[in-house]
């Protein structure tokens, strides 16, 4: 640039106001850890985004040139922001609770694929002004072009699984494992013949595609139990990618931003992972449950395999003469939309004077706190909702249990049966209670694949129907009592 | 930025991250997990700074659907854990006179 370049351009002015934004993401996380304090923290995070993207805007392009050099190009920056604008906001602001993971895999994938679209056009670049850049520009772009695309492509796989649009259940390909070595190495053996001296737009795109492939590939046999953990990795992933498209521009928000997102997503990702007994390698190593060690589990069992079946009005009766109820949800109450019937049920109870408390397991529903998003939606105090270690003491004194759209978290088998699939996943032991009604829609298995003995448990009847018609039954039954 | 720099404002970052995060209750992981999403929607950051430097019309398309695609995030990530976060006030008046009640009622 000229010596005209006015002071809020220089490179010193941009970079302060990057400080100043990581500072803000930082402050922002933090506030994030807290329920008091979460939605500061978003806010504040969100401040520093737009700090950040005012900041890009008045400085100047790696190589000097300024963000905006032309009216073309502000133009096309506009359309940009435009199109984005004119997606998102409709989308996050329709968004149904219940879907809320779903677009959380959405909103990540089409970050991973902005970083993937990035490191193309700036090796483009390269190309078409000198060849392949230096080493230390040139990893990190192979790099984010890789790990952006993985994401992208796996993280729609997600979305699909999460919305129905593909079926929840592993999908397999003979031979899948030597298929994504293949494509991995593919990929790998791209950007090594780039790295190593080939100046080819052909390689790079053979990156991006194979990468794609393996993103696809690598989700599809997982199944719907694991896919919280999938997104969670996935997330990490478009992080990391975004820190190392920060290395190749030389850029400080991104990096510290993208490489904070990496850590952040990790940990939750091993949080999540431990809280299931699984570990990460062999989630992303193939499928689970619906497969020959589910249909064994339920071979074995030659107990009892009749289930009891009840009424609201028999639910009703056993409720409202408990002492203590404690309500266990899971993705069944969300897709039902059941939350605030279950809280006006609570309402009720808690005015015949039963004690009323909620046992959510750590990965109940699709994600990790999904529970609490939608009980929090009907109101139900955050102090009532018990995690899974403080509520496993509560059981053998609990009059009555009540299982809505929950039931993989509340498997006995993880405890007993050492060739069950979620042998060792730590459950709810609902089975401890005096009795146990378990409202489903069906004689389904859970999403996991896996019979669950507490159906068949003398102690547990069920009452099947939709979970928000069965509550609101149960509800109208107990004020009639 | 030499590459030495900008590894060890990566190392930091990484330390930054997971200890910022290792205190998080179990019950603001979908939040957190979506706030964390909403902040590397910065990849918007980087898109905007190539724009200007690249040319050829595929080149600068693959810039305008990768700012729009980091818009979405960015956007996207930052409403929705709003959303999300809305719902978690706490309320304790109402808890407590419905508990205070049913204590009452219990002991008659």
């Amino acid at each position: 640039m000229t010596l005209a370049t006015a002071w809020f351009r220089s490179p010193d002015f941009v970079n302060a106001l990057y400080i100043v934004a990581f500072t803000l993401f930082i402050i922002g996380l933090r506030g994030l850890t807290g329920p008091n304090t979460a939605v500061r923290g978003n806010k504040i995070a969100a401040v520093g985004m737009v700090i950040a993207v005012v900041a890009t805007l008045i400085g100047e392009g790696p190589s000097g040139i300024p963000v905006i050099n032309s009216a073309e190009d502000a133009w096309l920056i506009l359309l940009g922001l435009v199109i984005g604008t004119a997606v998102g906001i409709p989308a996050a602001v329709k968004v149904k609770m219940t879907a809320v993971p779903q677009m959380v895999a959405l909103f990540n994938g089409v970050g991973g694929g902005a970083v993937a679209l990035i490191s193309w056009a700036e090796y483009r670049h390269a190309l078409e002004t000198g060849g392949n850049p230096e080493l230390q520009v040139l990893i990190p772009i192979l790099f984010a072009a890789i790990i952006g695309s993985v994401s992208f492509w796996g993280s729609n796989i997600a979305f699909g699984k999460l919305q129905e649009i593909l079926p929840g259940r592993p999908i397999q390909l003979p031979g899948q494992q030597f298929i994504n070595l293949a494509l991995l190495l593919t990929a790998i053996g791209c950007a090594i013949a780039i790295a190593t001296g080939s100046e080819s737009e052909g390689l790079f795109i053979g990156i991006l595609v194979s990468a794609a492939l393996l993103g696809n590939l690598v989700v599809l046999p997982i199944g719907g139990a694991d896919m919280p953990v999938v997104i969670s990795l996935l997330n990490a992933f478009t992080g990391l990618s975004a820190a190392a498209a920060g290395i190749a521009l030389g850029n400080t928000v991104l990096i510290v931003a993208g490489m904070i997102v990496g850590a952040s997503g990790t940990i939750l990702t091993n949080l999540m992972a431990v809280a299931m007994n699984r570990s990460v390698p062999a989630i992303i190593a193939g499928g689970f449950g619906g497969g020959g060690g589910a249909a064994a589990a339920a071979g074995d069992d030659h107990g009892d395999r009749t289930v009891r079946s009840t009424s609201a009005q028999d639910v009703a009766i056993q409720l409202a003469f408990a002492r203590l109820v404690v309500i266990v949800p899971g993705y069944g109450m969300a897709v039902a939309q059941a939350q605030h019937a279950v809280k006006e049920l609570t309402r009720v109870l808690e005015g015949k004077g039963v004690e009323v408390k909620f046992g959510i397991h750590p990965v109940a529903g699709r994600m990790p706190g999904h529970m609490n998003v939608l009980l929090a939606e009907a109101d139900v105090p955050y102090d009532q909702l018990k995690e899974m270690d403080d509520i496993n003491p509560e059981f053998p004194r609990t009059d009555v249990t009540l299982v809505i759209g929950a039931n993989d978290v509340t498997n006995p088998a993880a405890k007993d049966s050492p060739d069950s699939p979620i042998y060792g996943m730590p459950i709810l032991e609902v089975d401890q209670s005096a009795a146990t009604v378990v409202l489903k829609r069906s004689m389904g298995a859970g999403f996991a694949g896996i019979d669950n003995p507490l159906f068949y448990d003398p102690k547990t009847s069920l009452l099947f129907g939709d979970a928000k018609e069965s509550v609101s039954e149960i509800t109208a039954e107990v004020q009639a009592l | 930025m030499d590459l030495l720099t900008e590894l060890a404002i990566l190392v930091l970052s990484a330390f930054v991250g997971f200890e910022v995060i290792s205190k998080v209750p179990n019950t603001l992981h979908t939040p957190l997990m979506s706030g964390t999403n909403a902040i590397h929607g910065i990849v918007l950051v980087g898109g905007l700074l190539v724009v200007s430097e690249v040319s050829g019309v595929l080149s600068k398309v693959l810039l305008v659907i990768a700012i729009a695609f980091g818009t979405i995030n960015v956007i996207g990530g930052f409403l929705v854990t709003d959303r999300m976060l809305a719902m978690f006030k706490r309320k304790p008046e109402p808890v407590k006179e419905a508990v205070d009640q049913a204590e009452t009622e219990d002991g008659k």
